[in-house]
């Protein structure tokens, strides 16, 4: 009766702290008004707002929450305000996917989301068999996009990516022998991999290694390092998101091995990391379209506005998902659409909408789509300093 | 021309041995692991699937204590080691011992309930983003061969202290009374109930050595490898269970050279083949390992009477 007694309790322990697991999972997401029988615009979003990638999806939720405010506070979009929901889904593709199931329970109209290629890829199946809307700020993966034409990108493509840090490295001269470390395990690592590679390869830059790592074995890169550091890199291209670049900054520092560093997208965030030595990371470059530091009104308006409400200066990913929302917003608009209309009549209107859109945000000038999704703007590089982010000219 | 050649040849020689000073140093985090699971199997035959995440807990544990409460270093592992051996005495006297006469598979699952426990739990309190862990190592290491050579601080302290604990261990087993009292339980439970031991006790303090040893390799893992999250224990902990098993599960030196052997092939599949396919490489020796020996390197054949 007694070991009865004691494994109920045991089972119950652990039913708890599924539970509370899940708890913690939703209480990070927001609901901007309370829509009880009114009728608004219901988007939502999808990110990771806990694990690995949290600073993206957190990024992302509160300039989408900051850009819907504004919106709201202006009058909406067509007279209607707009309520938004945010689900986090840990970058995990499932979770991704139980995420949106639970948006479309609560009447989700359009999704902006997910923040990740992983998750995206998933998600962008459900949206497209639904004929649901999905505008992604930061899922850069080619796959989200392709054979999805429900589906649209605010952030550059990994091609793109992957070619213009080619291009960037040899016109600027950083260096001739290149070495790459890239995540095979990763669709978004391996597509910008793919792709410097080939614009590598007809600009004359020498790629003297290229090493894989898997999701499996992310945290032992001396090997890696040590091959690159033989084969003579004076510069490393690492197209992988920001925890597995703090080790890889780390395990190069103690080798004693410092070749230039340059990093995609995926490593703004490197700075937030917690304990993590911001002097090994000075010096590094990123790509990303949008640097806090820049001084154009809009740029200095959001900036401040963000880290007013939520503290921390706002990266790439937030200043994305911000346009996201205006984005949205001006192709509505130019549809003249209102939230009576169905899920479908909606995402036709958007498909058409967006490609005639021609946006100025924060992250680029002149942002227009083409019908695959993609869009045209041209990512920039920074570089660290003094642990914070300065632009390169 | 002919210096270029000897200059080349010096360099990959030199890679050779960082490759070969990286494995020793990653094998040396999975024997010290592979010794929790290798005596536990040993003594109480189950497998003890939560001691990878007893490891997470330990390296939390010193991160706290260094990292946010700015103590020492060595006093942060005596804490940790110390809340490990008490949390690896709780889970046994709580989940495995109430099933001590139960079939092997129910305390197999009850394991991976525990693992899963601790994660959620680690997950609650530590939240699930990555921390950057400080080694617990201050010293930069050494630089041989004019620099080309340079084998780091934490290398050298991880394999040397794996070493040590192993002697210590194994004396331990040989020579002390608990020691042989845990030998005469691995041996035959029942013929040590008649001879007096407690096999209860045994079976806890194997435990509280197991998860002190954890706190150790925690630590140590975390030091080279600086990334915590609630999932760090978890693939460590698988690799170093094939470890046991490729040395030999049930035995303490065969934790030793399977988990040495493990790190060494690691790297230098990683190095010399494909650092994409390393983790198969990795597994595909163990199967031939075991094809040809089934009881691991050093396992013993136990013949059984019907």
């Amino acid at each position: 009766m007694k070991k009865k007694a004691l494994s109920l309790v045991l089972s119950a322990a652990m039913m708890t702290s599924l539970f509370v697991g899940c708890g913690n999972g939703s209480a990070g997401s927001s609901e901007s008004v309370d829509t009880s029988g009114e009728l608004t615009w219901r988007i939502g979003g999808i990110g990771p707002i806990t694990g690995g990638a949290a600073q993206y999806g957190q990024g992302v939720m509160n300039a989408i929450q900051l850009a819907v405010d504004e919106v709201n506070e202006a009058g909406g979009i067509n007279g209607y305000q707009i309520s938004f929901n945010f689900q986090d889904d840990e970058a995990d593709q499932q979770k991704s996917v139980n995420a949106y199931n639970t948006l479309k329970d609560w009447g989700m109209q359009i999704l902006e989301g997910t923040v990740t290629s992983g998750a995206g890829q998933a998600v962008a199946a459900e949206t497209y068999a639904d004929r649901m809307f999905m505008l992604t700020p930061s899922a850069s993966s080619p796959d989200v996009i392709n054979g999805h034409d429900n589906v649209y990108q605010v952030c550059f493509s990994d091609p793109n990516q992957g070619a213009v840090s080619a291009d960037y490295i040899a016109d600027n001269k950083l260096a001739t022998k290149v070495g790459v470390i890239y995540d095979s395990s990763d669709p978004y690592s391996s597509g910008v991999y793919q792709t410097f590679a080939t614009e590598a390869k007809a600009k004359g830059l020498d790629i003297v290694a290229s090493e894989a790592f898997t999701a499996d074995s992310k945290t032992d890169f001396t090997t890696q390092l040590q091959k690159c550091k033989d084969a003579g890199a004076d510069l490393l291209f690492l197209p992988f998101y920001y925890t597995e670049g703090s080790i890889v900054l780390t395990q190069a520092n103690q080798m004693g091995y410092k070749p230039t560093m340059f990093g995609v997208d995926g490593f703004d965030g490197l700075l937030t990391v917690e304990n993590f030595d911001a002097k090994l990371a000075e010096g590094v470059y990123l790509l990303t379209p949008f640097a806090a530091d820049s001084q154009d009104e809009a740029t200095k308006k959001f900036v401040s506005a963000y880290e007013e409400k939520f503290g921390g200066t706002p990266n790439q990913f937030a200043a994305d998902a911000y346009d996201g929302i205006y984005i949205l917003k001006e192709a509505l608009e130019a549809a003249n659409l209102t939230p009576e209309a169905s899920n479908e009549e909606i995402c036709d209107a958007l498909i058409a909408g967006l490609q005639k859109v021609n946006y100025n945000g924060l992250t680029g000038e002149g942002m227009t789509w083409n019908e695959k999704g993609e869009v045209s703007k041209a990512p920039k590089a920074v570089v660290i300093k003094d642990g914070a982010y300065a632009s390169v000219d | 021309m002919h210096r270029v050649y000897i200059y080349e040849r010096e360099l990959t020689f030199m890679g050779f041995l960082t490759y070969l000073i990286n494995g020793l140093s990653l094998g040396s985090v999975y024997a010290l692991i592979a010794l929790g699971y290798t005596m536990v199997y040993g003594i109480a035959k189950m497998l003890n699937f939560a001691h990878g995440d007893v490891i997470m807990i330990g390296a939390y544990l010193v991160f706290m204590c260094m990292s946010n409460s700015g103590m020492p270093a060595v006093v942060s592992i005596v804490i940790s080691i110390v809340c490990c051996t008490a949390l690896g005495m709780i889970i046994e006297k709580i989940a495995y011992k109430p099933l001590r006469k139960a079939t092997n598979l129910a305390v197999l699952i009850t394991a991976i309930g525990v693992s899963y426990f601790l994660q959620n739990m680690a997950l609650m309190i530590f939240g699930s983003n990555p921390v950057s862990f400080t080694s617990v190592i201050k010293w930069e290491g050494i630089s041989l061969a004019g620099g080309n050579l340079k084998i780091t601080g934490n290398a050298i302290v991880t394999i040397v202290t794996c070493i040590v604990i192993m002697v210590v261990l194994m004396w331990f087993v040989k020579n002390t009374k608990p020691g042989q009292a845990m030998r005469a339980v691995s041996e035959d439970k029942d013929a040590a109930i008649l001879m007096g031991i407690n096999v209860n006790a045994t079976i806890s303090l194997t435990f509280a050595i197991g998860s002190g040893l954890a706190a150790v390799a925690g630590a140590l893992l975390c030091s080279s490898y600086p990334s915590l999250t609630p999932y760090t224990g978890s693939m460590p902990g698988i690799k170093a269970f094939t470890a046991a098993v490729f040395g030999g599960i049930g035995s303490i030196p065969g934790a030793l050279i399977g988990g040495l052997l493990l790190g060494v092939i690691e790297i230098f599949a990683k190095a010399y083949i494909s650092s994409q396919l390393a983790d198969a490489i990795v597994f595909t020796v163990l199967i031939i390992v075991l094809l040809v020996k089934p009881t691991g390197i050093l396992g013993k054949q136990i013949k059984e009477k019907v």
